[in-house]
């Protein structure tokens, strides 16, 4: 059964066309891992689900809810937003706020949950992602790693049923990168839906159920992650992959 | 001790030069103001014929310091102004206590039911014409600052917002506001509005007066509100937006916080001008605190002590704005020591 559904959705920023006409199914619990070159609308792509961005043509539902072309029905986009959690680059902790603080904001103030159930959620979270001991810090005392998963944590507080990534791992000192993708590989064993933009090919292997190749706009070609990365079948796949590799 | 003065004060001859100039002006100054505002001064007395030693007359300002801080607000009323202050005093107190409960409810009620109640003590006592001295200058200013920060900030959001209607007006207003000054507000108010208003509709000159000055000084507020607003990186929007929390919740929650933290000097600085450009209310025939200094010099039994007088109004706006520039580097202090990094 399929969770999130896009058809024929089209972005441009001015000129420049961002997603192409993109059509995509991903079915419940599936992960899926998005790869390209910079540019190519992998995360315009899932910035569209959220709706971070607003899409111009074409229609995408996300769990039943959907949104037509330059739709903006505040209740809809709300009731989207909470079941759709996201991961940033920059990890955009809300820096004066403590790591607890940063957890529980969105339960209490989005699903009025009491503070002492939130604070107890927020530590199992904090657990998970293996840092509970950092909880009365400020996000400026964290390592860029710690950050990240304690963004990770924040995002899994209001229980989404769908995770998106955007370039998790670019930002982070090459030996913080594994604690991060520790923390993503446990939660792909927990059946919540991923989407994940990434260059880390090894992450792909190990958890993606299917790999989607971007370039200018379009998903150029789609496959599981063994295939792709040992035959790619386009021309464009495989330049990709011998620059990154 | 010697070796700091030797670097600091004598390093070259230039150096020396000028430190021995400054010295010599200060051993000529200091004792003549000493001595003129201390040592020679006249203290006591009840008229100008108790200022006999050639030294400041402080005496003018004991017989007059009433008129200075209460205007010509009748005497056996005063309690009323003593009181209102006192429970202004007292209830932001409360208003300061972090860890009292209903603190939420003491902020809000500070800034919209105490007003009225103490206008309506004030008013008591008696009508607002009557109303002078530092009593005055407190009131404008206080009423200024309530007013001019939560409207700064609704014009700020406005101002960074996207319907185009509401982004308009608010540009509009700040530009139309700041633009013009505060004097020829405050002459539009007295003089121009009531020509506007039907026959017999007759607005409070001080109320005309304090809508003049928070209008005026809420555009202030928006552009300084607006300056941390953009230093707030568009992520924090973002991931607000993505946990699902409202523009208004994002906006109280995690932008503003951060983005006031950020102008807390600005602020401050609009609020110490606030304090001063009170005094421009003499020109439409009110008398703050300076204006009834000014006022009392051409009192025949006093002339000739403009210069207490203006020392004294000097030293009261002095203290009153510097009280407030510790109190922002305090609040500045705390905040970058909890670690907190914005």
């Amino acid at each position: 059964m399929s969770i999130i559904s896009l058809e024929r959705v089209t972005k441009s920023f001015g000129e420049f066309k961002a997603l192409n006409a993109v059509s995509l199914t991903v079915a419940k619990g599936e992960r899926i891992v998005l790869c390209g070159p910079s540019g190519s609308g992998k995360s315009t792509l899932i910035r569209c689900l959220n709706r971070l961005e607003t899409h111009e043509e074409g229609t995408i539902s996300i769990d039943g809810i959907v949104f037509g072309p330059s739709a903006d029905d505040r209740k809809k986009i709300d009731a989207v937003r909470r079941d759709v959690g996201m991961v940033f680059q920059q990890f955009n902790l809300f820096p004066h706020l403590t790591v607890l603080e940063n957890l529980c904001l969105a339960p209490m103030h989005v699903k009025k949950v009491a503070r002492g159930e939130a604070e107890k959620l927020a530590m199992g979270y904090l657990e998970r992602v293996r840092i509970p001991d950092q909880a009365a810090k400020f996000p400026g005392q964290l390592s860029g790693g710690q950050q990240q998963r304690v963004a990770i944590a924040r995002s899994l507080c209001m229980s989404p049923r769908i995770l998106l990534f955007d370039e998790p791992t670019s930002a982070l000192d090459p030996e913080m990168v594994k604690e991060v993708l520790d923390v993503m590989v446990e939660l792909a064993g927990t059946g919540v839906t991923m989407l994940v933009v990434t260059h880390e090919m090894a992450f792909a292997r190990t958890v993606a159920d299917r790999v989607l190749f971007m370039d200018k706009g379009e998903i150029v070609e789609e496959g599981a992650p063994a295939a792709f990365f040992e035959a790619p079948k386009t021309v464009r796949a495989k330049q990709f992959l011998d620059q990154i590799l | 001790m010697l070796k700091w003065i030797r670097k600091n004060l004598f390093a070259t001859v230039l150096d020396s030069l000028v430190t021995l100039t400054i010295v010599a002006l200060l051993a000529w100054l200091v004792p003549k103001i000493l001595g003129w505002a201390l040592f020679d001064a006249n203290f006591v007395g009840v008229t100008r014929e108790d200022c006999k030693s050639g030294g400041a007359c402080w005496v003018f300002i004991g017989q007059r310091w009433r008129q200075f801080i209460y205007g010509f607000y009748p005497e056996d009323q005063l309690w009323r102004v003593n009181l209102s202050f006192a429970v202004l005093i007292a209830w932001s107190g409360l208003a300061l206590v972090r860890s009292f409960r209903w603190r939420k409810y003491v902020v809000l009620s500070l800034v919209t039911v105490f007003p009225l109640l103490a206008f309506a003590l004030l008013l008591g006592g008696a009508p607002t014409a009557k109303w002078g001295g530092l009593m005055l200058t407190l009131i404008i200013a206080l009423v200024g600052i309530a007013f001019s920060l939560p409207a700064g900030i609704l014009l700020a959001l406005g101002r960074r917002s996207n319907p185009p209607i509401i982004k308009g007006l608010c540009v509009a207003f700040i530009e139309l506001w700041r633009g013009v000054p505060l004097i020829s507000v405050l002459f539009m108010a007295s003089v121009m509005l009531p020509l506007t208003l039907p026959e017999g509709v007759n607005f409070d000159k001080l109320l005309r007066a304090l809508v003049g000055v928070s209008l005026f000084s809420s555009a202030y507020m928006a552009e300084v509100v607006r300056g941390g607003l953009q230093a707030i990186p568009k992520g924090q929007f973002e991931a607000a937006h993505a946990l699902a929390l409202s523009y208004w919740q994002a906006q109280r929650l995690i932008i503003l916080p951060q983005a006031l933290r950020h102008v807390i000097p600005g602020i401050v600085n609009s609020f110490i001008s606030l304090v001063k450009d009170t005094t421009l209310v003499l020109i439409i025939g009110m008398f703050d605190l300076l204006g009834i200094v000014q006022a009392t010099l051409t009192d025949p039994a006093w002339l000739g002590y403009a210069t207490e007088g203006y020392l004294f109004a000097g030293a009261i706006f002095w203290i009153l704005c510097f009280t407030m520039s510790r109190a922002s580097a305090r609040l500045e202090h705390r905040l970058a020591h909890s670690g907190r990094t914005a």
